[in-house]
């Protein structure tokens, strides 16, 4: 269909470069900023060991990576409580890494053993955790955001004071279950927030042959719920805004939608020829809005080496490794795992 | 150590690919995420980055090679303090060597291979027989109520939400309208708008958010207004209900009824009146439960509430008034997945369920004039089905006639057939028969809507063809 050309994707965040800090966003103390580039770097580590795993074919099926918006689920995660909830879609690791969720059970998973998180049952895209309250991992684009809304309509239900985060992308943005759960969670109250991660592709459809409606954080405005823009790049911006959106969630206001601006490096899928957008838009972010690299700069300019840095990430580089062994020699799922957990 | 870096797979079925260019040259710099070289096959390109910090010593292959195996080394990348005296050793026993991954690289090909035609031996294990629990003993003496099918399972619900406070009912026009069909009258006076919610008309919506809440713990009863409307929630109802238990490697259930009409009511056209048995029956994770008689209603929606497992629980409109004795006990509950003898016979076998038994019935009364002893089974759970009851009364009668109001390509009749051929070939003395929905849209006019759904005639006849009379 011929539709007037739309100027190419908007800058993300046009006047942040280099982590220079804008005066808005509220300074992190030393603590979170350590704590958000460990976060960070283990996801981005975790994601670059995946992507060598799928390339020697270790990983089997589809494997979507991270790489880029890592800052989007860290900030997040630190806004919330225990026993709030987080539930995504197929890209799904580094949600379960932020939500506490061990690397050895995530690789396993991706590898298909038995140590994985479905025991080798639910691959890349299903995932769980109980006992880290993360609803997974769901693999049919815009589902996870009804289901969301049901676990917060079961918060409600009990008025435990719970909060869910249900993700999802700019793509299934344009799915129509997303409305029929925005219209029932703003009508009965429900404590969640619509995390919308905004990478700018749906697959290779950029947003602006999608969407007619482009600034996603008004896609609650005919149902009022309330939005706001929200610089993914930058992990305190995020934490900032996902502590406002807890705060009205919690406060029994009903739902809240936050546009997360951000950008993945990598293809859709390991197997995606990325035609569609060019090296120079991919590296120009890479070079300018990092969120590691924000972090990086930051603690650097406050007491830290980059000898401090290093050790951390040879830290979670240690991680990743052994997660990467683990997965790699732990056995597959037994012959007779075959017919369990169909039913309870 | 030197790490290599190998040469990456696209996709899980690639073998080799090209290595169209090199972006560094040796004795750059690299780092994690920085891009390194471009690859490319038939399929699509993709780009190389280096996974860890260092200098790029020595290129292995270089660019505008052809087909170079996925796993080959194509490049060392030195770390601190090492030269490319070192990548040179690193280069050498390719395929021994140490690289940043710890699989041996050249075995991968072949294991993926391997993976993907398994060894001729290897069967799948048994899959698990089920058998449920009998119905359970009706002390002698219980009084019995003459109560509507409408009622009965009204009360179940009202019953199990009396007993477990997590148990609620959704759906559109429950609440206040009293429910579409009435099904749900009485239980917003009971318990209030917290526990009976009336919906926007947003199935697909309120099935996804039933599910939910399931799978946060609580235990919905999402009412389809008909299972015609639920074709809109079938996603949600499948790939989020039914599959996700087994997905989680059985941590994350789904304690979850969907119910309403199923089937054709009268003179609704085709949209209206699509009977959805054995769509939902094929599906594993699911239970599919479809009463015919009122105590079965009740015992079996209070079995269903109580399931660990999404249940679909279909019922019908022409059931609805449909009045029936239901024993007054505390709590009648009926075990999911055992048929009924509803009526004992040597001659033929007739099966069926839901409003498929009204032809049935009256079919065996005509049969039994003309002498012909038909033994009735009501199925009333349609997964797991119960192949036990139905393989005895076969081995007994020689016989069978399935009838349902469903259509007959891949329908119910199929796998009944299918599974008695498979268990009970020797026992047949005649070709198993279906009596089904004609293979047509529901059509609207009432002399066509009469043809397109079984008959009394039709079930007669095919029980007699199949008795050679």
């Amino acid at each position: 269909m011929a539709a007037p050309k739309k100027s190419a994707a908007k800058e993300i965040a046009q006047d942040k470069a280099g982590g220079a800090s804008p005066s808005n966003v509220p300074p992190f103390t030393k603590e979170q900023e350590l704590g958000a580039f460990r976060e960070m770097l283990l996801i981005r580590r975790f994601e670059e060991k995946a992507g060598q795993l799928y390339g020697m074919g270790a990983i089997g099926g589809f494997c979507h990576l991270y790489i880029g918006q890592e800052a989007v689920v860290v900030g997040m995660q630190m806004a919330l409580r225990d026993g709030d909830q987080v539930i995504t879609g197929y890209r799904d690791h580094g949600h379960m890494l932020a939500c506490g969720m061990e690397a050895n059970g995530v690789m396993a998973e991706l590898t298909g053993r038995r140590g994985g998180y479905s025991k080798g049952k639910g691959g890349s895209m299903h995932m769980f955790s109980l006992e880290k309250n993360f609803f997974g991992g769901h693999g049919i684009v815009g589902a996870q955001v009804s289901l969301g809304t049901g676990i917060a309509f079961a918060n409600r239900y009990r008025g435990d004071g719970r909060v869910c985060l249900a993700y999802f992308g700019d793509g299934a943005s344009n799915q129509g279950q997303v409305y029929e759960s925005f219209n029932m969670a703003e009508l009965w109250k429900l404590p969640v927030i619509y995390v919308i991660e905004n990478n700018r592709y749906a697959m290779g459809t950029s947003v602006t042959r999608s969407s007619a409606q482009t600034d996603f954080s008004k896609r609650g405005v005919s149902f009022n719920i309330p939005g706001e823009q929200v610089d993914g790049m930058d992990v305190r911006a995020v934490k900032a805004a996902g502590d406002k959106a807890v705060a009205h969630c919690r406060a029994g206001n009903g739902p809240f939608i936050l546009e997360m601006q951000t950008y993945r490096y990598r293809g859709h899928s390991m197997s995606d020829p990325a035609k569609y957008r060019s090296r120079e838009e991919v590296d120009k972010v890479r070079n300018d809005q990092d969120p590691i690299e924000q972090v990086r700069k930051r603690l650097l300019a406050l007491d830290m080496t980059e000898d401090d840095l290093k050790s951390i990430d040879a830290e979670v580089r240690k991680i990743v490794n052994e997660s990467a062994d683990f997965a790699q020699h732990d056995p597959e799922p037994d012959p007779s795992e075959l017919y369990t957990d169909v039913y309870r | 150590m030197p790490i290599q870096v190998l040469m990456p797979a696209l996709s899980p079925t690639m073998e080799k690919g090209n290595l169209s260019k090199w972006l560094k040259k040796e004795g750059d710099q690299v780092k994690s995420g920085d891009v390194i070289a471009e690859i490319e096959t038939d399929k699509a390109t993709m780009e190389v980055e280096a996974a860890d910090e260092g200098t790029l010593g020595k290129i292995l292959i270089p660019e505008g090679t052809n087909d170079v195996a996925v796993n080959t080394p194509i490049a060392t990348i030195l770390g601190d303090g090492e030269t490319a005296a070192d990548a040179d050793k690193a280069a050498e026993p390719a395929a021994q060597n140490k690289s940043s991954q710890s699989a041996p690289p050249a075995a991968a090909p072949e294991a993926a291979e391997a993976k993907s035609a398994p060894a001729p031996a290897q069967h799948a294990p048994e899959a698990p027989t089920v058998s449920a629990a009998a119905d359970p003993d009706i002390p002698s003496g219980t009084e019995m109520a003459t109560i509507t099918i409408r009622e009965a399972l009204r009360d179940a619900m009202a019953e199990e939400m009396r007993r477990d406070p997590d148990v609620f009912v959704m759906g559109e026009e429950v609440a206040e309208y009293q429910g579409a069909y009435k099904v749900t009258q009485g239980l917003l006076q009971e318990f209030g708008d917290r526990r009976v919610i009336d919906t926007p008309i947003t199935e697909h919506g309120f099935a996804g958010v039933g599910v939910g809440a399931a799978m946060a713990g609580l235990k919905p009863i999402v009412e389809f207004m008909t299972f015609n409307f639920a074709m809109q929630a079938i996603d949600q109802i499948i790939n989020s209900a039914a599959k996700t238990l087994y997905m989680s490697g059985g941590q994350l259930g789904c304690s979850i009824v969907f119910r309403g009409p199923n089937g054709a009511a009268a003179r609704v056209a085709a949209q209206h009146s699509q009977d959805y048995s054995a769509w939902y029956s094929q599906i594993p994770g699911l239970k599919v439960v479809a009463p015919y008689s009122a105590a079965d209603a009740k015992g079996l929606l209070k079995a269903a509430i109580r399931d660990p497992n999404p249940v679909i629980f279909l019922e019908h409109e022409m059931l609805y008034g449909q009045s029936g004795e239901v024993p007054k006990l505390d709590d009648y509950v009926i075990p999911i997945g055992k048929a009924r003898i509803v009526r004992e016979g040597s001659d033929v076998t007739l099966i069926s369920w839901s409003h498929g038994m009204t032809y049935t019935l009256k079919a065996a009364d005509e049969l039994a004039k003309d002498g012909i002893k038909a033994e009735v089974i009501d199925l009333r759970t349609l997964r797991p089905l119960d192949t036990e009851t139905i393989i005895a009364s076969v081995k007994k009668t020689g016989r069978a006639v399935t009838v349902e109001e469903g259509w007959q390509q891949n329908g119910v009749g199929a796998e009944l057939s299918a599974r008695i051929m498979e268990h009970a070939f020797d026992y047949l003395d005649a070709p198993v028969t279906r009596v089904s929905g004609k293979d047509v849209p529901m059509p609207y006019a009432a002399n066509l809507e009469k043809l397109a759904l079984p008959s009394v005639a039709e079930v007669v006849e095919a029980a007699k063809a199949v008795c050679y009379r």
